[in-house]
């Protein structure tokens, strides 16, 4: 067995174990099979990682074929997966962050009564994503992409017995969904332009320039509106932050660290075709920003600590997309790295506070928390600077990369971005100083009954912290010598032919634009620092915010909107299709041929009266005009 | 031949000996038909060579008709889903009084076989008719609500459809050189172009009712409404596919040289019914309707396939048919133990069952999911070669067809959290292990097809090729 | 005696047995009264009987078909009178009435 199957086989083994033998298996078992599943892995894929290092050809992969899917006269699609140093990438990070989510879970989910279906969920998850960035052709993405649509379908609407949950969960499919025809027809698209949906084929003939542009636009659209989908960008993303409806080690792995990034992936694998259709990368480039910026806003208004980052990854996301409408492909992936670090991270410890605080998750209910939760306190304050771009912790690095392309690239656009990062420090700090600062504000929990959680918890929380310092070293820019920068850049390069590397803008520049980046971070903590620690301020009530933040927190009123402009009219069509054309127009065609028929056989009936005159009256006048017929002509 | 006499011979003693004896043991007894094809398919030596294979011909009545049975690659699939099908309808009846159900859905059995082997012109049109007995018999016995109107709507509708087809069929008799029904025969008749349009709607016509393609389908929704759990089970998972096997096995070869004036207009009421349909099924609270709509929207896509004359497409809708009988056919089972065990088939007054039977759930969702087409199960690769197929034929249409995805994922997924999610009113009494069988088998299969489509595809491969080279023929005719 | 019938021209014979149908045709056709209707279909019978008669001794000896003819048609009115009359006691003792315009019951 070579590895990427047992990669791929392990998380499936996993799910197939806990799902049909779990709910015999005591808990431990089951919660410890569905960590080492992945771990193992995430061994084996840092196995690979060290043989591609030393690989001879740096763009090759490992290649691996199970069996033809589908093989119609020139529509063939195997089921086979390569490993190049992109998906090992990827791999990596869903493997370890997996690893770690599934550690966590055994102590988060402890209580519950689902926790084997949880752990087959979770796994079958992993497997699905590793499917997607494995898979060796364009469909074998597509069946990642649906099976991890499905899997956070299933996990959003895990406490099924809450139908609020279930509608969240079906949202999310169905949203999904519609970015998923959009790659569909991406993929037909493809396979019309190219015959064939391998990567090995496709990819080269796009990047050769055969191809027209409006085809390349086209195909480039179709599948950006997949990614839209699957990585919650403006005008698909109201999902995510109602995915947060499932538990908080799902909201972490799914929701924030890996299937949200596969938008960032698709792009980046197909690099070649974006990078040659300018206007789709404007609009990639834009909607990034939009997304960016209006989830930041959001972000802002949110009480519920889940929400907050919800809207944060939204808008972590949008400034991927942003990356890439620039050009900046490693950028990109840099940013998707530790934002999974340190998003994972903030998660996680989001689910040690709610566990701490019984399910509540209002942060208004919290605040002091510091005192209790030493360990939760500090990795979330780790993972607050890392996101806000604390001077050398790994979204500095990352976040300024993305910044610097976006200031090479367009003035206005790198503005904007940084009045977008800006605000994520605003409401990062918000949240953190309003939940472990000031008192506590819980009336239905004694402040003594918080406690800190478990190892299995705490464990975890650690080593993301430590990643999320750390994670610079990925990439680190190349001012700081040439030795240790650039790691990823060079890794990656020969995945990425198209991207020219950046043109060096002068350190000085880079320097200026890193200070006033650090000057603006400042500028925040002290802020929020004297607004929600010194002064104490707490989030106002729903009903007394003012009107400009009821609009912030009812999240632009977009999800009204689209009830009002998709869902309503929708219900509407198919009451009236139902009622009016159906039973009424079509119904009542075929109807009308039986009372046509009907009334053809009542003017009969009238001559068919019983009375025995008639018959002979019409007999005889028969006669008379056949004689008559035949005498006369 | 065997597989014919053998449900008929089932039939008669079912009749006979009555609710004797318990409607599991017939529901084995019906697998003797699987294993009896099994059989005959080693026996004759067939090989998948996309040939028909004669396993029966003789002289019938006057000249030129002969009672010809005929099986290939495509005939295999359609017989060995019918037998297949068959006994977990027979198992799926939940009470013991309903004494001549057993002996009609044997009956039909063979009467389906009947169908799909017949190679010979009247051959077709009698079992095409005699399937329609058993099922009017089934449907108005064993009712809920007035189901005199709703079945003999059914019935008159779909028997003008069949004689629009016995007209065309005996028109092409009449043409042939030497006055024959025999499927060669008939293939061999060239027409002129209005001849060939007035033959191709006669066929078309009763299989547009069958399928049934919109806007044809008024008699669908009540039918399956009102008729009993295995009626609408018969009527979905095979019958419909008595219309599709007819359009690709009859119709397509037959009217070759108008295929072209019938291509656009069938695609686009195919594509219209895919909407349609999905459109209605969004706000059902009767299950039995929502699956009638689904199916509707389901089989307009399958039509819209093979009228797109490309390998990929027709391929992709005989695995959906195969498919499709599979779902539909564990939906209404579904239905069935939902409406038994909980009360109601009505949205509005289920929900929360999911906590009572885990195990149910599970199959239920596999099912509602394969259904609406998600990777890894067995709607996925049909519908992907389908949409493929008509999004080569036309972009626009393609992107319509394609909103089918959605809108599926929106009628399943609601009728799955309506019915088993949810803090419900409703409860579900323990279903027995012996209920779940034929669900997990149906289970199996969804699954077992989502990942290994290929081996159906290679079944019928050879067929589906001779088909398209009998199309292009009698299209070229004229060119 | 002989004379008076040869002399007659055979289109003599043909005028009266016309006016003799018309008369039970009409008579069929416009009276309500059952006996009467019988009586006419007599009379309709009767002058068909004439016609064969007339056109068989026109024929002469070449042809006595028609005179065979007359005496089957008098049978068969015999037996139609006597199932007609039959009918008509049946449904006079049900309805106690002879007019046939009531007796429209088949027609639903």
């Amino acid at each position: 067995m070579n590895s990427i199957g047992l990669i791929l086989g392990l998380p499936l083994a996993g799910f197939l174990i806990n799902g049909i033998f779990g709910k015999n298996l005591p808990k431990s078992i089951v919660g410890w099979l569905g960590t080492f599943t992945v771990l193992a892995s995430f061994v084996i894929a840092l196995g690979v990682f060290n043989d591609l290092r030393h690989a001879a050809i740096p763009s090759e992969g490992l290649h691996f074929k199970l069996f033809t899917f589908l093989n119609i006269e020139n529509f063939n699609v195997d089921f086979s997966f390569t490993l190049d140093r992109l998906s090992v990438m990827m791999t990596l990070i869903i493997t370890g962050i997996g690893s770690l989510i599934h550690l966590y879970s055994i102590a988060y989910m402890h209580e519950d009564e689902g926790f084997y279906k949880f752990f087959a969920y979770l796994n079958f998850f992993i497997f699905n994503m590793l499917m997607l960035v494995l898979g060796a052709n364009f469909l074998m993405l597509f069946f990642g992409w649906e099976g991890v649509g499905l899997c956070s379908y299933l996990l959003i609407g895990f406490w099924y017995k809450n139908a609020e949950y279930g509608k969240a969960a079906r949202k999310a499919f169905i949203m999904n969904r519609i970015g998923d025809l959009g790659l569909l027809m991406g993929l037909f698209l493809i396979f019309h332009q190219y015959q064939s949906l391998d990567y090995s084929i496709v990819l080269p003939k796009m990047a050769d320039g055969s191809t027209s542009q409006a085809m390349l636009t086209a195909i480039s659209m179709c599948l950006f509106v997949g990614a839209m989908g699957k990585s919650a960008q403006i005008p698909l993303y109201t999902w995510l932050p109602d995915a947060m409806a499932g538990p908080t080690p799902v909201s972490a792995l799914i929701h924030a660290a890996t299937m949200v990034t596969a938008g960032v992936y698709l792009v980046v694998r197909c690099e070649a075709l974006f990078y040659l259709s300018p206007i789709t990368n404007n609009v990639i480039l834009w909607v990034g920003l939009a997304t960016s910026l209006m989830a930041a806003l959001i972000g802002l208004k949110q009480n519920d600590i889940k929400k907050v980052l919800a809207y944060s990854t939204v808008s972590q996301l949008g400034l991927m997309f942003v990356a890439l409408g620039c050009g900046a492909y490693t950028a990109a992936m840099f940013h998707l790295a530790t934002h999974a670090f340190f998003k994972a991270l903030l998660f996680l410890g989001s689910g040690s506070v709610i566990h701490a605080m019984h399910h509540e998750q209002d942060i208004r209910q919290m605040g002091g928390l510091k005192s209790k939760m030493p360990i939760t306190y500090i990795t979330f304050l780790i993972g607050t600077l890392a996101i806000t771009g604390f001077p050398f912790l790994s979204g500095f690095f990352s976040k300024d990369e993305i910044l610097l392309a976006a200031f090479d690239h367009n003035k206005i656009v790198y503005v904007l971005s940084v009045i977008s990062a800006t605000i994520t420090g605003l409401y990062m700090f918000r949240m953190f100083f309003v939940t472990f600062h000031g008192t506590y504000r819980n009336h239905h929990h004694s402040f003594d009954k918080v406690h800190e959680s478990p190892w299995q918890m705490s464990l975890p929380l650690m080593i993301l912290a430590v990643l999320s310092v750390l994670g610079g070293l990925l990439n680190l820019p190349s001012y700081l010598g040439h030795n240790v920068s650039m790691k990823l850049s060079h890794w990656l390069a020969p995945i990425l032919p198209m991207a020219e590397s950046h043109a060096e803008m002068s350190h000085n520049t880079e320097f200026m634009l890193v200070g006033l980046v650090v000057l603006l971070f400042v500028l925040v903590v002290l802020y929020t620092r004297n607004k929600y620690v010194s002064k104490n301020a707490v989030p106002e009530e729903d009903a007394l915010t003012p009107s400009t933040g009821k609009v912030l927190a009812n999240k632009f009123y977009v999800d009204e909107l689209y009830d009002m402009v998709f869902v309503k009219p929708l219900e509407l069509l198919s009451s009236l299709v139902d009622n009016m054309i159906d039973s009424k127009l079509i119904g009542g065609l075929i109807a009308g041929v039986s009372t046509l028929l009907l009334a053809i056989s009542g003017l009969n009936k009238k001559i068919q009266n019983g009375n025995i005159e008639y018959y002979l009256t019409f007999m005889v006048l028969a006669l008379a005009l056949f004689l008559g017929f035949n005498l006369f002509f | 031949m065997e597989i014919i006499i053998l449900p008929l011979i089932l039939s008669l003693l079912a009749a006979f000996t009555g609710s004797k004896i318990n409607k599991t043991v017939w529901g084995l007894l019906s697998f003797v038909s699987l294993f009896a094809m099994v059989y005959m398919k080693q026996h004759y030596g067939i090989h998948n060579d996309g040939v028909w294979h004669n396993t029966y011909d003789v002289p019938w009545f006057s000249n030129g008709i002969h009672f010809t049975l005929g099986i290939d690659g495509l005939t295999g699939l359609m017989i060995l889903l019918t037998n297949l099908l068959v006994p977990i309808i027979i198992l799926s009846i939940q009470t013991n009084n309903q004494k001549s159900l057993i002996p009609l859905i044997l009956f039909m059995q063979a009467a389906l076989n009947g169908v799909f082997m017949a190679k010979d012109g009247l051959m077709f049109y009698i079992f095409w008719e005699l399937a329609l007995i058993p099922i009017y018999f089934i449907c108005l016995l064993y009712s809920s609500k007035d189901a005199f109107k709703t079945t003999i709507k059914f019935f008159i509708y779909t028997f003008i459809g069949s004689l629009a087809m016995l007209a065309s069929l005996i028109y092409l008799y009449l043409k042939t050189e030497n006055h024959s029904f025999a499927y060669d025969e008939l293939l061999s008749v060239q027409l002129n172009y209005s001849e060939s349009i007035w033959v191709g709607a006669g066929f078309l016509f009763a299989f547009a009712v069958k399928i049934p393609i919109f806007p044809f389908h008024s008699w669908q929704a009540n039918t399956y409404t009102n008729a009993p759990a295995q009626g609408s089970m018969l009527l979905s998972g095979i019958m419909l596919k008595m219309g599709l096997y007819g359009l690709l096995r009859w119709f397509m070869p037959m009217a070759g040289e108008s295929i072209a004036f019938f291509q656009p207009i069938v695609i686009l009421l195919a594509v219209i019914g895919i909407i349609y349909g999905a459109v209605i099924a969004i706000k059902q609270n009767d299950l039995k309707r929502l699956i009638a709509f689904s199916s509707l929207s389901h089989v307009g896509l399958i039509a819209a396939g093979f009228m797109t004359l490309s390998a990929v497409g027709i391929q992709g809708g005989v695995l959906q048919m195969f498919v499709h009988g599979i779902n539909v056919v564990a939906l209404f089972y579904i239905v069935e133990i939902i409406e038994t065990h909980a009360g109601s088939r009505e949205l509005s007054k289920l929900g929360g069952l999911a906590k009572f039977n885990r195990l149910f759930a599970a199959l239920y969702l596999i099912v509602v999911l394969g259904t609406a087409a998600v990777p890894l199960t067995n709607g996925f690769p049909g519908e992907l070669l389908l949409l493929k197929s008509v999004f080569d034929y036309n972009t626009i249409t393609g992107v319509f067809a394609g909103l089918t995805i959605i809108l599926c994922a929106v009628y399943m997924l609601r009728m799955y959290q309506f019915s088993m999610l949810g803090e419900g009113k409703a409860s579900l009494k323990e279903i027995g292990l012996m209920k779940m069988i034929p669900l997990l088998i149906l289970v199996a299969l969804v699954i077992f097809i989502g990942v290994c489509p290929q081996l159906i595809i290679d079944q019928i491969s050879p067929s589906i090729q001779k088909i398209m080279l009998e199309i292009s023929n009698s299209k070229g005719v004229l060119s | 005696m002989l004379n008076i019938f040869q002399s007659l021209e055979i289109s003599h014979y043909i005028y009266l047995s016309c006016v003799l149908f018309c008369i039970g045709l009409f008579g069929v056709l416009f009276r309500r009264n059952a006996i009467i209707l019988l009586m006419c279909i007599e009379l309709m019978l009767n002058a068909v009987n004439l016609l064969f008669a007339a056109f068989s001794e026109y024929m002469g000896d070449k042809d006595a078909n028609g005179q065979m003819f007359v005496f089957f048609i008098m049978v068969v009115a015999a037996a139609e009178a006597a199932v007609g009359l039959a009918i008509l006691v049946m449904v006079y003792r049900n309805t106690r009435k002879t007019d046939v315009s009531f007796l429209d019951s088949l027609k639903d």
